[in-house]
C-alpha cells in the first residue's frame, strides 16, 4: 500500500522538512485510509509555529507513519468515519480551538481555555468551576436512575467523575468525565530548563515514572545524538520491568480485595512493597524517580547490588507464583472474574485499546515486541493475548506478564552491568527535528512526540499516556454489567487520572 | 428474672467482643496480626465521644434510623434464651414478634437511607429490602418445622427444656439442614461475605454499609452496636442448636454455650477468608439454597415423624 505518510522509526529523530506536509484534504484522506486499514493512532495533535497552527499525526501499522498539514479552523471530523480519532479530536478542539464538525461526542477533555485565545469550542467560561458546559449523556424512562460517583472518592485515589445511567442494577451507559488533575504539563515543558524536564516528566503519572522518563530520555537522546551505553539500557529495562511488577502485583491483590477474597490481597500488598523496595535498592527511590536521565542512568548497578537484587527476586518468585495460583484457582474468584465486563475485540479495535487491556481483547500489540527500545531487542517477549476481553482476561494477562517480567529481570541480572553515569549537561538539540518515542509501560503504550524549532529549542512536547486510549474501554466494559461490578472492572483497567489530565 | 436480666446485659456487652473474633480469623488467613480483640469497644467509645453531623436535607426520619435499629436489636435479645436460661420475656407467638421487630429495625434503617436522597443509599436500600424477603421465607419454613416438632411458638421453648439433646432428638439429621440454612441467613442478615463485604470501601458494591454512610458519631455507634447484637442473636441461636446439651449446671452450660458461639463466629471468619463474595445477581440463588434446605428438612421430618 502506498501512502504519502513518511515511515519513521521509534526513537529516531527526523528533520521536520523530510516529513510530508500535505494539504488538509489529502492529509485527512490518507490518515483515514491508514486507520481504516488496521492502523492505529499514536498521536494526533497540533502545534503552533510562528503564527501558523499545524497538525501532525503519528499512526502505526507495522511501522510508524507520520505526516503533517496546516490546521484549518474547522474541518469535517475524522471521528465521524473512524472512531480511533475520537479523543484526539476532542483534545485538539480544546487545546487549539479547532472545531471538528460532525464530531459525534464533542465534549471537553480537561477543562481549560485553549492555547490560542480563540473562541472556546465548548462555550465555557473558565472562571466557573469544573465541569462547565458538560452535557452528560442521559437516558430517560420511568425506571431509569442515574448514579453520580466522584470526583471525590472513598479511599485515597485520584479525582474523576463517573455518571452511570442504570436500569435497576444494570448499567446502560457509563460516562467518565475527567480533567480534575489538569496541571498544564504540555505548556509547562517548552519553557522549562533542561534539567527540570526529567523532573516534570517523572510526575506526569507517578506510577508510570519509568515509562514516561524512558520516552523523554530517548527523545532527548535522539535529538542530541547521544547514545547511552549498553549498561544503561540494561538498567532502564530492569527498572521498567520492576515498575510493571509493582503495579501488576499490587493490582492483582486489589482485584482480589474487590471481590472480598482476602489472602491474595494481603500477600500481594506485601509483595508489591518488596518490589518497590527493589527499585529503592536500584536508585534510592521506591518509584524510580531520579533514575533515568537523558544520556543514561544516574545510578550504576554494581555487582553487590546486582546479586542482592537477583537474590531477592529468586526468593520472592515462588511466593508470587503461589499467590497467583491461589487467586486463579479459587472458584468463587473465577466466577466473579469470568464474563464480567467483557469488551469485544471489535470494540477494542475501534477504541484503540492498548496494553494489557488491549491484549485481553485479543490485540497482541506490545511495544516491547513491535517497536523495541532499550534492551528489548534481544529479549523474547511473548504475545500474551487472551480473547475473552473480560476481567478474567485482563487479570490473566497481568499475571502472565508478572511471571515473564520476573524471568526477564533474572536473565538481565546474570551478567555484570557496567555503565558510566552521564554528567548533567545542556546538550544542543538538532534544530527543526521531530522524534516520537514509544515504550510499553505497565498500562500500555506511552508515546512522547517532541518537535524542535529552528534554534534547537523545544517547540512542542506532546505526551500520551495509555490511559488516554483506555478510559473509553472501561466505559464500554460497563455496558450491561451490574453496577456493583464497577469497582472490579475499574481496578482491572486501573487507569491513570493524572496521566490523562496532564 | 434478675438473672435473666443480667444475662441480657452481659449479652449486649459481649456482642462486640465476639465480632472481633471474626476480624482475628480474617487477619490470620491474611498473614497479619489483626486488630486487638477489644477493637470494637475502642471503636464504640470513640464514636460515642464524637458529635453527629446531619445533612440539612434530612429530616427526623434520618435520626430515627439508628435509634430504632439499635433498640430493635437490643429488644430482640430480651427474648433470647442464653445457656439454658429463661429469657427476660417470653410469650406464645413471640417468634413472630421477634422476626418483625428485626424487620422494623430494617425498615427504619432503609427509611433513614432513603431520607438522605443519595443514589448510593437508595441502591443499598433496594438491595437490603430485596434479599431479606428470601430470608424470611426460610425462617418461616424453619418455624413451621419447629412448631410441628414441639407444638410451641415460643423461641425459649426450643432451647430450654428437659430434653438433653433438644430438637435433635426429635428431628434427627434434618436438623443439619436447618443449621446450615440458619447459617446462610446469618451471613445474609448480618451483611457478611459472600453476600456483602463489611470491609469494603466501594460504595457501589455495598449492601448494608452504604445505607449508613451518612451517619456519624453516636448515631453510627448505635448502628454498630445494633449490628453486633443482631449478629450475636443469630449466632446464639445456631450455637444452641449445635450445642444442645443441657447439663443442669449453669457454669457448664455457659461454657458449652460460649464454645458454640466461638465455633459460629470462627466459622463466619473462615467463610470470609476462604471465598470471594458472590456477584450481586447470584446472591438470591445462594439465599434460595437456604430455603431449599429448610424446605427439605421440613418435608423429611414431617414424613418420618408420624
Amino acid at each position: 500500500m502506498s501512502t504519502a505518510f513518511l515511515e519513521i522509526s521509534n526513537g529516531v529523530a527526523v528533520p521536520r522538512d523530510k516529513i510530508p506536509h500535505l494539504d488538509f484534504d489529502r492529509f485527512r484522506r490518507e490518515a483515514l485510509d491508514i486507520v481504516e486499514n488496521g492502523g492505529k493512532v499514536v498521536h494526533f495533535f497540533a502545534y503552533q509555529e510562528g503564527d501558523v497552527v499545524k497538525l501532525s499525526a503519528v499512526l502505526r501499522q507495522d511501522h510508524l507513519l507520520t505526516a503533517g498539514c496546516d490546521a484549518p479552523d474547522t474541518y469535517p471530523a475524522l471521528s465521524s468515519q473512524c472512531e480511533p480519532f475520537h479523543m484526539f479530536e476532542r483534545e485538539l478542539a480544546e487545546q487549539f480551538g479547532i472545531s471538528p464538525e460532525g464530531h459525534p461526542w464533542l465534549k471537553m477533555v480537561r477543562y481549560h481555555p485553549n492555547y490560542m485565545d480563540r473562541v472556546d469550542v465548548f462555550g465555557n467560561n473558565y472562571d466557573d468551576d469544573i465541569p462547565g458546559n458538560y452535557d452528560y449523556y442521559s437516558v430517560e424512562g420511568p425506571e431509569i436512575h442515574e448514579v453520580a460517583v466522584g470526583p471525590v472518592h472513598a479511599g485515597v485515589i485520584e479525582p474523576g467523575h463517573f455518571r452511570f445511567n442504570c436500569i435497576g442494577e444494570r448499567v446502560l451507559n457509563l460516562e467518565i468525565q475527567l480533567g480534575y488533575q489538569h496541571r498544564g504539563i504540555e505548556t509547562l515543558i517548552p519553557g522549562a530548563a533542561a534539567k527540570r524536564l526529567p523532573i516534570i516528566i517523572e510526575s506526569v503519572a507517578g506510577d508510570t515514572t519509568v515509562g514516561h522518563s524512558l520516552c523523554m530520555a530517548q527523545a532527548m537522546e535522539a535529538l542530541s545524538s547521544t547514545q547511552p551505553d549498553q549498561g544503561a539500557h540494561t538498567i532502564r529495562t530492569i527498572a521498567l520491568e520492576l515498575e510493571r511488577l509493582q503495579n501488576h502485583v499490587g493490582d492483582l491483590g486489589a482485584l482480589s480485595g474487590d471481590v472480598a477474597f482476602l489472602p491474595p490481597m494481603n500477600y500481594c500488598g506485601r509483595m508489591r512493597g518488596d518490589f518497590l523496595n527493589m527499585s529503592l535498592l536500584l536508585c534510592g527511590n521506591r518509584f524510580s524517580k531520579g533514575l533515568i536521565r537523558p544520556g543514561g542512568v544516574r545510578f550504576t548497578l554494581d555487582d553487590e547490588v546486582r546479586t542482592t537484587l537477583a537474590q531477592r527476586i529468586t526468593e520472592i518468585t515462588p511466593q508470587v507464583k503461589h499467590v497467583i495460583e491461589l487467586l486463579f484457582s479459587t472458584s468463587s474468584v473465577r466466577s466473579r472474574f469470568e464474563n464480567c465486563g467483557s469488551v469485544s475485540q471489535e470494540d477494542a479495535e475501534h477504541l484503540g485499546l492498548v496494553g494489557p487491556a488491549g491484549r485481553a481483547c485479543g490485540m497482541a500489540y506490545d511495544v516491547r515486541r513491535c517497536f523495541p527500545t532499550e534492551g528489548y531487542g534481544e529479549l523474547d517477549i511473548p504475545e500474551n493475548a487472551e480473547d475473552s476481553g473480560d476481567v478474567y482476561a485482563r487479570a490473566k494477562v497481568r499475571a502472565d506478564e508478572v511471571l515473564q517480567s520476573i524471568d526477564l529481570i533474572q536473565s538481565l541480572l546474570t551478567a555484570p552491568v557496567k555503565t558510566e553515569c552521564p554528567e548533567p549537561e545542556e546538550r544542543a538539540m538538532a534544530p527543526d527535528a521531530f522524534v516520537v518515542t514509544l515504550n510499553e509501560a505497565w498500562r500500555g503504550e506511552v508515546a512522547h512526540c517532541v518537535l524542535t524549532d529552528a534554534a534547537g529549542n523545544l517547540l512542542r512536547y506532546k505526551i500520551k499516556d495509555p490511559s488516554f486510549h483506555n478510559w473509553n474501554g472501561l466505559s464500554m466494559s460497563l455496558r450491561n454489567t451490574g453496577i456493583s461490578d464497577f469497582p472490579l472492572n475499574n481496578k482491572s483497567f486501573n487507569l491513570s487520572y493524572c496521566g490523562f489530565d496532564l | 428474672m434478675i438473672k435473666s436480666l443480667m444475662f441480657w446485659v452481659l449479652a449486649i456487652f459481649l456482642a462486640p467482643f465476639f465480632s472481633a473474633l471474626i476480624l482475628k480469623v480474617k487477619a490470620f488467613f491474611g498473614g497479619k496480626k489483626g486488630p486487638p480483640l477489644l477493637i470494637n469497644y475502642y471503636t464504640l467509645v470513640k464514636l460515642f465521644k464524637k458529635g453527629s453531623v446531619y445533612s440539612t436535607s434530612t429530616t427526623f426520619v434520618f435520626k430515627l434510623g439508628p435509634m430504632v435499629s439499635l433498640s430493635s436489636a437490643v429488644t430482640v435479645l430480651l427474648f433470647l434464651p442464653l445457656a439454658g436460661q429463661a429469657p427476660v420475656f417470653s410469650f406464645n407467638g413471640d417468634l413472630l414478634f421477634i422476626l418483625y421487630l428485626l424487620g422494623l429495625g430494617r425498615f427504619f434503617t432503609i427509611a433513614a437511607a432513603m431520607d438522605t436522597a443519595s443514589p448510593f443509599e437508595g441502591m443499598g436500600a433496594a438491595r437490603e429490602a430485596y434479599f431479606p424477603i428470601i430470608c424470611e421465607a426460610t425462617l418461616f419454613m424453619i418455624l413451621i418445622l419447629f412448631y410441628v416438632l414441639t407444638g410451641e411458638l415460643r423461641l425459649a421453648a426450643y432451647f430450654t427444656g428437659s430434653q438433653p439433646f433438644g430438637l435433635w432428638q426429635m428431628a434427627g439429621s434434618p436438623m443439619l439442614f436447618v443449621v446450615i440454612a440458619l447459617f446462610i441467613i446469618l451471613l445474609a442478615e448480618n451483611s457478611r461475605v459472600p453476600v456483602d463485604d463489611p470491609a469494603t470501601h466501594l460504595e457501589l458494591t455495598m449492601i448494608h454499609e452504604v445505607m449508613v454512610l451518612d451517619h456519624s458519631g453516636p448515631d453510627f455507634g448505635f448502628i454498630e452496636l445494633g449490628s453486633f447484637c443482631k449478629l450475636f442473636f443469630y449466632a446464639s441461636i445456631i450455637a444452641q442448636l449445635i450445642m444442645p446439651f443441657e447439663s443442669g449446671y449453669l457454669a457448664l452450660n455457659l461454657c458449652l454455650f460460649t464454645a458454640g458461639l466461638v465455633v459460629v463466629y470462627l466459622a463466619v471468619g473462615i467463610m470470609e477468608s476462604v471465598m470471594a463474595r458472590y456477584r450481586m445477581d447470584r446472591v438470591p440463588k445462594f439465599l434460595l439454597t437456604s430455603f431449599a434446605l429448610a424446605f427439605f428438612a421440613t418435608v423429611i421430618t414431617l414424613e418420618f415423624i408420624k
